[in-house]
């Protein structure tokens, strides 16, 4: 083997006991006098696919809504424990939302774009924390089309109003207004549920090639996603973190017999 | 035989709905017709009335601030420019103040405050005008006339008391002359400005509020999601989204100032001499119908109809703009 093969091949080697990007400790949150989130505790690594599956109201999305504190915009929820991205607690009051939110960004379940043209969709967020010129701020609203698989479709209208895409494209979108913050972790809740089979697809697809660049989390109701986008998997039911584990091991030779129920679609 | 053979009868049925329907279609016409009616109507017995004036000034009328009945000389300027000033100091305070009446409610105040605010807002909404007036004449004008007005003519006033003008009157063009004024009372132009600001306010407040609460609440997420703050939620996202219910609030605001009537009447001073500041007293065309509309004849009865008919074509053009920025916003988002 040359150098520059073994070169080539060395991050794929990476040592498995790398630190994880995300470190979930003791994780319990409450919202209406309801225990929504029970003790989660789970390391993310870096630069993989990490899907969280369960049936409705595990709590697989309000975990996710943790991870850049979203939930916070809204009064009297609380999260206690300690989620560490990179070795800092950012569920300390002390960590700015506009530096958590610059490093870890989030797409949702419904294709949302801004009411303003395509180009501003993408710039929007960068503005928030980058003041650019007009060339580099072109030159990166390129780059973050390019990024969402939507650049060739787009290029010529990037003057026109988003809300004219298909629904595809407008999630397309919103990944790439995402990406364009250059974030180190994505969030993904359910990006494909309002989407159809050749759309789903293709976001899929996308989130392969994604993963090179960025740590994914991707909350889906869908196990096969799971079992396609997936490096790792977490089973949730009931607020608590049933099991965790390498995707092929969940879905071929669970642990736990609720696991194994619900993978087999005794229940969910 | 007097049986219907059973094949007429759905046929039967079927003239009968089509006759129905277009009986129903009709009615709804004309339901419609009588607003087109009474508006065009309005707006030609107001043009007819006021044809003495119009044909003895001719467009002298637009442009001339006399309004002399011993002489009977008669001129729209000061009325017109009462009615615009009034309505654009209005604007220029009730927008901003609802915008935030409205975000605060919708956007950042505890749940259990919304309702109450809320309501209290529609109430004030629902006031008679005249206590808006009297409110204004008897509580608001003395205090104006004692605490404000020396402050303004003092501070930016080209001739205030210690006869020395701020740096404002001396270096800003205009504001000198705004904010000038020997007239010794409260009521003036920027006094009804203000109550009328605080007359629509609870309109366009609770128009926003309500479309506010339309905006979908994963575009806001979105927005919070990419590191925005409240703000630059409201601004970027919950405006633009907003933005033609917000501009039609805003007219319908606008609207009720340029024809209001009774609040204006009592702070307004009703003089009829053209000033530039705002602290002299003035007249508004729906004032000085109100304030002479009783005793009038002849060509003085001709000129205020003549009014009438410009407040007409003023509220006219007013709604004419405002489509016109709707027009113009809409196609620089590229839609």
């Amino acid at each position: 083997m040359t150098n520059a093969a073994a070169l080539a091949l060395a991050p794929s080697m990476a040592p498995p006991e790398a630190e994880p990007k995300l470190k979930v400790r003791d994780l319990n949150f409450h919202y209406d006098g309801f225990h929504a989130l029970k003790n989660i505790g789970m390391d993310i690594p870096e630069k993989q696919v990490t899907a969280i599956i369960g049936p409705s109201g595990c709590g697989k999305s309000t975990l996710l809504r943790i991870f850049n504190r979203i939930y916070a915009i809204y009064p009297k929820l609380k999260a206690t424990g300690s989620i560490e991205l990179d070795g800092e607690n950012i569920l300390d009051p002390r960590y700015s939302l506009n530096r958590l939110r610059s490093k870890v960004g989030m797409v949702f379940q419904k294709p949302v774009p801004f009411p303003m043209t395509i180009f501003e969709n993408v710039a929007y967020g960068i503005r928030h924390h980058e003041r650019l010129s007009k060339a580099e701020m072109e030159a990166r609203v390129e780059q973050a089309l390019r990024g969402g698989a939507l650049w060739d479709e787009v290029k010529d209208k990037l003057k026109q109003n988003a809300l004219g895409l298909s629904g595809g494209q407008q999630q397309r979108l919103c990944i790439a207004r995402a990406i364009a913050l250059k974030p180190e972790v994505l969030l993904l809740d359910e990006p494909t549920s309002a989407l159809d089979p050749i759309a789903t697809g293709r976001i899929e697809q996308l989130i392969e090639e994604l993963k090179s660049q960025f740590t994914i989390v991707i909350v889906t109701h869908n196990m096969q996603q799971a079992a396609r986008v997936s490096d790792r998997t977490a089973f949730m039911y009931l607020g608590e973190l049933v099991e965790y584990d390498e995707t092929e091991k969940i879905f071929t030779k669970p642990g736990k017999k609720q696991t194994e129920d619900y993978i087999t679609g005794r229940f969910g | 035989m007097s049986t219907i053979p059973a094949t007429d009868i759905p046929e039967q049925r079927a003239r009968h709905d089509a006759r129905h329907d277009r009986l129903f279609a009709g009615l709804l016409k004309a339901c419609a017709l009588i607003v087109l009616a009474a508006l065009l109507g309005a707006a030609f017995a107001t043009l007819w009335g006021g044809r003495e004036a119009f044909g003895t000034f001719g467009w002298h009328f637009l442009v001339s601030s006399a309004w002399d009945p011993s002489s009977q000389e008669y001129g729209a300027l000061v009325p017109v420019y009462g009615t615009l000033a009034t309505s654009f100091i209005a604007l220029l305070i009730a927008v901003p103040v609802s915008f935030g009446i409205a975000l605060y409610l919708s956007e950042v105040a505890p749940r259990w405050l919304r309702t109450p605010v809320a309501s209290a807002i529609e109430l004030l909404a629902g006031i008679p005008s005249i206590i808006y007036g009297m409110w204004g004449l008897f509580v608001f004008a003395p205090f104006f006339a004692e605490h404000i007005k020396p402050w303004l003519t003092n501070y930016l006033g080209n001739n205030p008391d210690d006869g020395t003008p701020s740096w404002v009157a001396t270096h800003v063009p205009f504001v000198g002359k705004l904010f000038a004024s020997d007239y010794p009372f409260g009521a003036s132009i920027l006094t009804a400005g203000i109550v009328l600001a605080i007359m629509i306010i609870p309109f366009i407040s609770s128009v926003m509020r309500e479309v506010f609460q339309t905006v979908p609440t994963r575009l806001k997420e979105s927005a919070y999601a990419l590191g925005s703050s409240t703000w630059e939620v409201s601004w970027d996202i919950v405006l633009p989204y907003t933005r033609s219910a917000v501009i039609g609030g805003i007219f319908l605001g606008l609207g009720r100032a340029l024809g209001e009537t009774m609040a204006v009447t009592f702070v307004l001073g009703n003089a009829m001499d053209l000033s530039a500041s705002l602290l002299d007293p003035g007249s508004s065309i729906a004032s000085t119908i109100a304030n002479q509309f009783s005793e009038a004849v002849g060509l003085q009865k001709s000129a205020l109809m003549a009014l009438a008919f410009l407040l007409f074509v003023v509220t006219f053009i007013v709604l004419l703009i405002a489509r016109l920025m709707l027009r113009r916003l809409a196609s620089r988002e590229g839609r």
